[in-house]
């Protein structure tokens, strides 16, 4: 079902002195992120600030903070609880997630998954949008019209990806050290710990400072983009963010797919809640981070 | 029968001599008439009172009162008798306090000059009333001892004045303290086991049984099998070759508050005292899994210092008989995780990382982590502030001209 371009509402002007165009049409949502992709992030994030929290505790088990929280929770058996068994829904979510980019694009053969706009493999246009949007940055020009997924969240998501595997692996060499000592050198289990601790101080900087600001925090969606915990974002912002998805959206003829309802207010205030606590969390734990690392 | 009744004759008549040129005051017929009253008081409001029954049961209790109080022949006596004089029989014991830290400490401390007077009552007590120290009454018997020695050494306001360590509260709630006071156990270490009784001296004097070196002798005059694991070590070679930095029991044990080596107390307490003197391994090991679950606290059990290397005999790694020798090291890792085998083993407890002579790939690993964290998070850190300002500055702009973000 084809739908004209035209058809789009003109923006509503935000400021309301300004002459409202008579009983302005209520913006359109669209669909950014499925229910699945949504919980997915969820368990993400919510594994990855337990997994965070008692990390740190381990890798500055001499600050005082870590003492203090380790003697709250009855000592390092309960973080060590907490890590492993986060550390196996973690897993668990990678798992699900592997297999679905498995069975859609291996075995159903759904295009785009690999390749193409909507693919989170990087292409030729996100090395151009890195670049225009670095001559943005210092004003040299114009701001690049984005596509579904632009270089930065590209970025995040196969940061995450790959910490997931190198964590993932140097953590459960750590685990099961006899067993993985079959076929690993020892000094494997020294780099193991090494590695791990690194990659996970990496993670936990990255995370955040630049994707908290990258995504949540920057003027353009301060203080938090809610699309991830809603899935839905309007016409507008859409329009704004992703012209070049849009555009194709548009021009596919796909619009009446991808429409859907505004998000209840109960959503958003469960959104706003759980967001915020995750940043709070978040924000806490990089001071602390930062604070340890310095006094070391 | 009749030489007998005159040798009996011959008896009477020569104790009659003895008694007309030095009369002996019998207890019960002469002084007790008087000193019997128990409440009896000299002028300076002294007790001279004598309890009967237990002079009569006192180790003493044999003795003619002027055996000890030489000066009093007869009644009236002198109002101030001279002071009695225990070394007239006790020589040993008096040549022995008299050379003794609390013999100097009453010449050298200001305010401690009264203690001669009471030498040896001080602490065998009441002298009409001293009994054989193997008599649960006694004042030094056993488990009393402690008692009795905290009498001084367990009162704050006399340890501040004379700037006495507080070790009687130490000893109290220490394994010593415990098996003897809670436990009735004859043979646990009361204060004197260590410190002996008359001839104390400091432990800083190399004749003191608390002299650094004479340490795991005097220890070992109990722990007789420790000792000898101990001699066989490195520590202890090296203390009998007189060194007086390698550690003797008291260093990791400390003295007066011994806790029971196994418990989480001891193994937490221990780790930085082999730690201060063996830094590079204590702070290798602290980065280690090891070290993070036990100061994490509830994790006591992941490996201590002596886990690996025995806490008394410890052997150079190169010695075949070291448990962290290659050739033992199976069966020593083997002890916590099952399964260890010759690859586990080749795990570096002390690894560091930031040492590229001893652990070349660990330090490079390191490195290429450390670089990847410091190129990324430079990266995106600029990118970040340089957005974040243009976005501002495109905020701005936009609702100035009232036009919308583009």
């Amino acid at each position: 079902m084809p739908e004209p371009t035209q058809a789009t509402p003109a923006p509503a002007p935000e400021i309301v002195a300004a002459p409202a165009v008579a009983a302005p049409e209520k913006p359109r949502y669209f669909l950014r992120f499925t229910l699945g992709q949504r919980y997915l992030h969820g368990v993400l994030f919510t594994s990855f600030l337990v997994l965070a929290a008692t990390g740190l505790m381990m890798r500055f088990s001499g600050s005082i903070w870590a003492i203090r929280f380790a003697k709250l929770v009855d000592g390092f058996g309960t973080i060590l609880f907490f890590h492993k068994f986060c550390a196996l829904v973690l897993t668990l979510a990678f798992i699900i997630h592997v297999r679905e980019i498995v069975a859609r694009g291996l075995f159903k053969r759904e295009k785009g998954i690999f390749w193409g706009p909507t693919s989170m493999v990087a292409n030729w246009k996100d090395v151009k949008d890195l670049f225009g949007h670095m001559r943005w940055f210092l004003g040299l020009g114009p701001k690049p019209k984005f596509e579904r997924y632009a270089y930065w969240e590209k970025f995040d998501y196969w940061a995450v990806f790959w910490g997931m595997v190198v964590i993932g692996f140097s953590g459960y060499a750590m685990w099961f050290a006899p067993f993985f000592a079959r076929f690993l050198p020892g000094w494997a289990l020294n780099a193991a710990l090494v590695i791990h601790s690194e990659e996970g101080l990496l993670a936990i900087l990255f995370i955040f400072s630049i994707h908290f600001v990258n995504t949540h925090l920057r003027p353009d969606s301060f203080p938090m983009d809610m699309v991830i915990f809603t899935g839905r974002e309007s016409e507008e912002e859409f329009k704004t963010r992703r012209p070049d998805e849009y555009k194709r959206m548009v021009a596919e003829g796909k619009s009446a797919t991808r429409i859907t309802d505004a998000p209840q207010p109960w959503l958003i205030n469960f959104s706003r809640a759980v967001g915020f606590t995750a940043i709070l969390i978040g924000l806490t734990l990089l001071v602390l981070t930062l604070s340890a690392y310095i006094a070391e | 029968m009749k030489t007998l009744s005159s040798f009996g004759l011959t008896l009477f008549a020569s104790a009659l001599l003895f008694v007309a040129t030095a009369r002996p005051l019998h207890a019960d017929t002469d002084c007790l008439s008087c000193h019997g009253d128990t409440t009896m008081q000299d002028a300076n409001g002294k007790s001279v009172g004598v309890d009967a029954n237990k002079f009569h049961g006192s180790i003493h209790g044999g003795l003619k009162c002027n055996d000890c109080h030489k000066d009093i022949h007869d009644y009236p006596h002198p109002d101030h008798p001279a002071a009695v004089q225990c070394e007239t029989c006790h020589a040993d014991e008096a040549s022995a306090i008299a050379g003794s830290i609390h013999a100097k400490a009453s010449t050298s401390v200001p305010g401690a000059t009264g203690w001669k007077a009471h030498a040896c009552t001080g602490c065998h007590g009441n002298a009409h009333e001293i009994v054989t120290k193997t008599d649960p009454n006694s004042t030094v018997y056993p488990l009393n001892i402690p008692k009795t020695c905290g009498g001084c050494h367990g009162d704050p306001a006399m340890a501040k004045k004379f700037h006495l360590p507080n070790v009687y509260a130490l000893y109290i709630d220490s394994i010593h303290g415990f098996a003897l006071g809670k436990e009735g156990l004859l043979v646990a270490a009361n204060c004197t086991s260590c410190h002996g009784s008359h001839k104390i001296l400091s432990h800083t004097d190399p004749q003191s049984s608390t002299y650094r070196t004479n340490i795991p002798g005097t220890c070992g005059s109990c722990h007789v099998g420790i000792n000898e694991q101990y001699q066989k070590g490195v520590h202890g070679k090296a203390v009998a070759a007189g060194s007086t930095s390698a550690p003797v029991c008291t260093d990791c044990h400390t003295t007066h508050g011994i806790v029971e080596p196994t418990s989480a107390e001891f193994r937490m307490q221990s780790t930085p005292i082999c730690g201060s003197c063996h830094r590079d391994k204590f702070s290798t090991y602290r980065d280690t899994f090891h070290s993070q679950l036990g100061l994490l606290g509830g994790y006591t059990e992941t490996a201590r210092c002596w886990d690996c290397h025995k806490a008394h005999e410890v052997l150079p790694t190169s010695d075949p008989n070291s448990p962290v020798n290659k050739a033992n090291l199976i069966a020593t890792c083997g002890r916590c995780h099952a399964g260890a085998n010759a690859s586990f083993v080749q795990y570096q407890p002390h690894a560091n990382a930031r040492n590229r002579r001893l652990n070349p790939a660990l330090y490079y690993i390191r490195l290429f982590m450390n670089l990847l964290l410091a190129s990324v998070l430079t990266f995106f850190m600029l990118h970040t502030v340089l957005w974040l300002v243009r976005s501002r500055l495109q905020q701005v702009k936009s609702k100035s001209s009232g036009e919308k973000n583009a």
